[in-house]
């Protein structure tokens, strides 16, 4: 209890100490008077009592640092003493002050930035309980295609029933749905659920309850899941939303559940409004069709090598158990399955570019900070003979230590600041540029665990500056320097603080030619991903949405069909328009239909391990729109449609792979499987990046969007496209009220949804990079007008210290190309070093971004050598300038002033 | 270093507290000065006190709510600072001086034994 008051109460004398410092005077004052007193009475003179009271009473001074230790903590009063002296010095030397605080600043906020997005996004773990036993399980099948697949339900089912690794396995799929009832009509982002999903995450609902195993069989009359989001925007977080029903694809379901805020992080972008029950019906399994993504939960102790083991062995039970696909073909195209930790597999192959943009921040803040050390060791210098007093006076070398220290912490915490504010405001502009499909990329915020970081970033640099001259100093021998007055060094002798500087300047020539390498390669691969054909032109012309024929409104497969035709009729009306089309997918949307393909002039391939190729079901004048030119051959018309011929287009990479030459493609027939029809190609187009323009282009089977007979149906179509327009070389987006006109003519209240042009799908396809090299561009710039500052500053400086000598030389005879050239030669030196250093160092680290490189070599000849020569040139030039100031100095000025 | 100040007393951390408090209990509020002069007397000059080394000793007291100060005249009419023990004061006093007789009573009872063996 006393502890406690005492403890507050020396907190109090500390932040107000005005009052208790008067009141302890006046008590020692009180205390001297009243011994003076006596001893005069004792018979002494007042001269003798005075100085007797002050003997008896002991050291006044001492004992009042004493006082105020008990009364307030000493070493708190200490910081204070030193940060007000320390603010007091930085006031006095404005310039030095506001240029080392800015260019901390810039370093410091560019790393706070950098992390602030590295923590959260890769760093933090998923809110998940456990989450590090959390994976997601894929096959890879190397013989048939590159990439890894998701689950297939009765793979899902099986690992289910007789996985010994997996505790428990959950499966989804994303999908839209039109929501009705709740104003306009809506087209809903949703994510189909199995019913243990959420449980296995550990995720339970905020409000009402989850999925019951019979709700997720096939048969039942499903409830839904509202997100928290879907919830906060359409029922204003009412908790009355449960036990109403949502009138989802034209019937009505029942609301069960509420999922909490940051559930869905799993499900990337775009987030799902609504979840649904993900039916499985093991009567109707086959072995194959991997379009599910999975969750699934570790048993504890598990590795990732014994789960892939397990899972993989049970390839052959889910091959007995079901039909479609036999082992031995799965065998030969080597199936198996992966086990990735979940968080890897959000992340993804864009933790790379956050990683490099983040090591490329902290780079530039090692640039800023050789500067400001540099800076520190001039200031040293110049307040040697300041120091050499006060020490001699009686200053411990601790002391002045500390207070250097105090100062350049104050300049690092000052600097923080503003790296603050800089990453404050540039943080928005960070997350516009990053790559869309980052999961938690929303949440990224200056929370507390940055500012730590940004506090903790201030205080290192800024101690680490107060360290150096603190132990350049504190050997120093004080008599020396103070006999050494303004006789500056003669001759060669040059000061270990200017050595110092030059190696920080290499240092920092070559971090720069590190980032500039960095981002040049960035531009060359940039440039190379723009110079692929894509398989469509002027993008920035074309409008594309997706849109869902409702089933009230058109039934039969011909009747779907017919709307489609009717809705782009409408629109190719418009007269702002070129032409329309639509097609199940349009390049780079996400939409995938992989599939084996047979071929009638090559039976024995059915055999054989073989690739998948891309479907794409497709209306009229698609490759017109798109503008993708047919090498051979024709496009569909309404008339194939209509008259169910059963006809088919294929990229040209599939036409040179079986028949060489795109024309001899025509007339032969492809099918997708024994019980689909034979479809005789008419035409042949162009290769299309639909992956991205990074990925090779995949070979696309194009068909109708309507056929007679396919996979089992009858009138095969699908309800749902993406739709095309080309305008009339206005900008595709202004044409949308036009658009939605036309399409509501037709439909009224269809809702027309993900709506981009396709030059945004485009740009988004190469964010990556965009992102890469926007940030190493500005990474690289600034390091680069540092690095400049950085060597003007040291050989002006040099060339300052050396005056005296360069008067000397010229009265000798020297001529002043012969001086200009001394001091340029240290500049060329400065810049071939740093160069030669930075290569190494490039060269050794390109490997580190060789996944974010296209079609250049990591150490690229032309690249390296063009920017080494860039960066050589300009350094030079920096030193150009205190060349010529030395050349044209007044050789008896410069003697007699020095 | 004169032999005679040799043979003062050092006071063992803390114990200065109990004998001020000891000293404003039975003598009542005095100022500083007095203190000192009376604790140099009472200890018939063994105990080595500079007469500012009171100072942290009331500062810790007063903060701790044992003891408080109050500005009066003396009787020749000089200001002067008036420390008198509180209620808190009193029962630590209490508490302290029963922790200390235990412990002196401890170090007898083991230097005793000591020089019996």
């Amino acid at each position: 209890m006393s502890g406690l008051r005492r403890f507050l109460l020396r907190l109090y004398t500390f932040l107000f100490p005005a009052r208790a410092e008067r009141e302890l005077q006046r008590e020692i004052e009180a205390h001297l008077g009243l011994i003076e007193e006596d001893f005069k009475q004792g018979g002494m003179s007042p001269d003798e009592a005075r100085r007797a009271a002050r003997r008896a009473f002991g050291g006044v001074e001492q004992n009042r640092e004493l006082a105020r230790d008990e009364r307030s903590f000493l070493w708190l009063e200490d910081l204070r003493r030193d940060t007000r002296h320390a603010f007091r010095l930085l006031a006095r030397n404005p310039g030095f002050s506001l240029v080392v605080i800015l260019t901390l600043g810039i370093g410091i906020g560019g790393a706070t930035a950098g992390f602030s997005v590295v923590h959260r996004v890769l760093l933090e773990p998923l809110p998940f309980q456990e989450s590090d036993r959390l994976v997601t399980v894929l096959h890879v099948m190397p013989g048939m295609t590159s990439a890894e697949m998701p689950l297939s339900q009765a793979m899902y089912l099986t690992f289910r029933e007789h996985s010994k690794t997996l505790e428990e396995i959950g499966l989804w799929k994303g999908a839209t749905v039109t929501i009705t009832g709740l104003g306009e009509p809506e087209r809903v982002n949703v994510v189909q659920v199995t019913d243990r999903l959420f449980p296995l995450l550990g995720v339970s609902a905020h409000l009402g309850r989850l999925y019951t195993l019979s709700e997720v069989s096939p048969g039942s009359e499903y409830p839904i899941l509202l997100s928290w989001d879907y919830w906060v925007q359409h029922f204003a977080a009412d908790p009355s939303a449960i036990g109403q029903s949502l009138r989802v694809n034209g019937t009505l379901h029942e609301i069960i559940g509420i999922l909490p805020q940051g559930s869905d992080v799993i499900f990337g972008d775009p987030a799902p409004g609504l979840y649904l029950p993900l039916i499985v019906d093991p009567s109707r399994l086959q072995v194959g069709n991997w379009s599910f993504p999975s969750v699934a939960r570790l048993r504890p102790g598990v590795t990732l090598e014994e789960a892939n083991d397990d899972l993989t062995g049970l390839t052959e039970l889910a091959t007995e158990f079901y039909p479609g696909i036999p082992l031995s073909e799965l065998e030969a195209r080597h199936f198996g399955t992966l086990v990735h930790p979940l968080r890897e597999d959000l992340v993804g192959k864009v933790s790379r570019v956050l990683w490099l943009v983040f090591a490329a921040a902290c780079l530039v803040l090692l640039v800023a900070s050789a500067n400001v050390a540099g800076l520190h060791l001039v200031r040293a210098e110049a307040r040697k003979r300041d120091l050499a007093v006060r020490k001699s006076i009686g200053a411990s070398p601790g002391r002045i230590a500390r207070q250097m220290l105090a100062e350049s912490s104050l300049l690092g915490l000052l600097g923080g600041g503003v790296g603050l504010l800089l990453s404050w405001g540039g943080l928005p502009l960070l997350l516009r540029l990053s790559p869309q499909d980052l999961p938690r990329l929303k949440s990224v915020a200056l929370d507390p665990m940055v500012l730590l970081f940004a506090l903790s970033l201030s205080l290192a640099v800024g101690l680490s500056f107060g360290l150096i001259p603190a132990l350049l100093t504190g050997r120093r021998n004080f008599s020396e320097t103070l006999g050494e007055g303004r006789v500056t060094s003669v001759g060669t002798r040059s000061s270990s603080g200017l050595q110092i500087r030059t190696l920080l300047v290499v240092g920092q020539v070559a971090a720069a030619l590190v980032l500039l390498i960095a981002a040049g390669l960035m531009v060359r691969s940039f440039q190379a991903l723009m110079s692929v054909p894509p398989g469509f032109q002027q993008p920035e012309e074309v409008l594309t949405f997706r849109l869902s024929i409702p089933s009230t409104s058109a039934q039969s497969g011909a009747e779907v069909a017919r709307r489609h035709e009717q809705i782009l009729r409408r629109i190719k009306a418009l007269p702002s328009v070129a032409s329309a089309s639509a097609a199940t997918s349009v390049v780079m949307d996400r939409w995938d239909s992989w599939n084996d393909v047979q071929v009638e002039d090559f039976p024995e391939l059915d055999t054989q391990p073989r690739p998948l190729r891309r479907f794409n079901w497709i209306a009229p004048d698609y490759f017109r729109t798109l503008r993708n030119d047919l090498l051979a051959g024709r496009e569909f018309e309404w008339a194939d449609l209509y008259l169910r011929r059963p006809v088919a287009i294929i990229t040209e990479n599939l036409a040179r792979e079986l028949w060489q030459e795109p024309r001899r493609a025509i007339g032969r027939r492809i099918r997708s499987d024994k019980e689909t029809l034979w479809l005789e190609i008419v035409g042949v187009v162009g290769n299309v990046h639909t992956s991205g323009v990074a990925e090779d282009p995949p070979a696309v089977l194009y068909m109708p969007l309507l056929l007679g007979e396919f996979w089992g149906g009858k009138d095969f179509t699908w309800r749902q496209l993406r739709y095309a327009v080309r305008t009339r070389g206005t900008g595709a987006i202004s044409i949308l009220p036009d658009v939605r006109r036309a399409v509501w003519s037709v439909d009224r209240a269809l809702p027309l949804f993900q709506v981009a042009t396709l030059e945004e799908i485009l740009a988004r396809s190469v964010s990556r990079w965009s992102f890469a090299l926007v940030m190493l561009g500005v990474a690289a710039g600034v390091a680069l007008l540092l690095g400049i500052v950085g060597v003007y500053g040291v050989i002006s400086y040099g060339m300052a210290r050396r005056a005296h000598e360069v008067g000397i030389r010229m009265v000798l005879g020297a001529r002043p190309s012969d001086i200009g050239w001394m001091v340029l030669r240290q500049g060329v030196m400065v810049a071939a070093t740093g160069v030669v250093i930075g290569l190494v160092a490039a060269s050794s680290l390109a490997h580190l971004v060789s996944t974010l490189l296209f079609d250049v070599q990591p150490v690229d000849p032309l690249t390296y050598g063009f920017v080494s020569a860039l960066l050589a040139l300009v350094v030079v030039l920096a030193s150009y300038l205190p060349a010529r100031r030395a050349s044209r100095l007044d050789p008896v000025k410069a003697v007699k002033e020095t | 270093m004169s032999s005679k100040e040799f043979q003062r007393v050092e006071l063992l951390q803390g114990t200065l507290d109990l004998i001020i408090l000891r000293a404003f209990a039975t003598m009542g509020p005095l100022h500083a000065y007095a203190l000192a002069s009376r604790l140099e007397q009472l200890s018939d000059h063994q105990l080595s006190l500079n007469q500012g080394t009171v100072y942290p000793a009331l500062i810790r007291m007063e903060q701790k709510g044992w003891i408080k100060g109050t500005w009066k005249r003396t009787e020749n009419n000089r200001e002067a600072k008036y420390y008198s023990i509180t209620k808190s004061g009193s029962r630590a006093l209490q508490r302290e001086r029963e922790r200390w007789r235990r412990f002196s009573s401890l170090v007898d009872k083991l230097l005793l034994n000591g020089e019996t063996l």
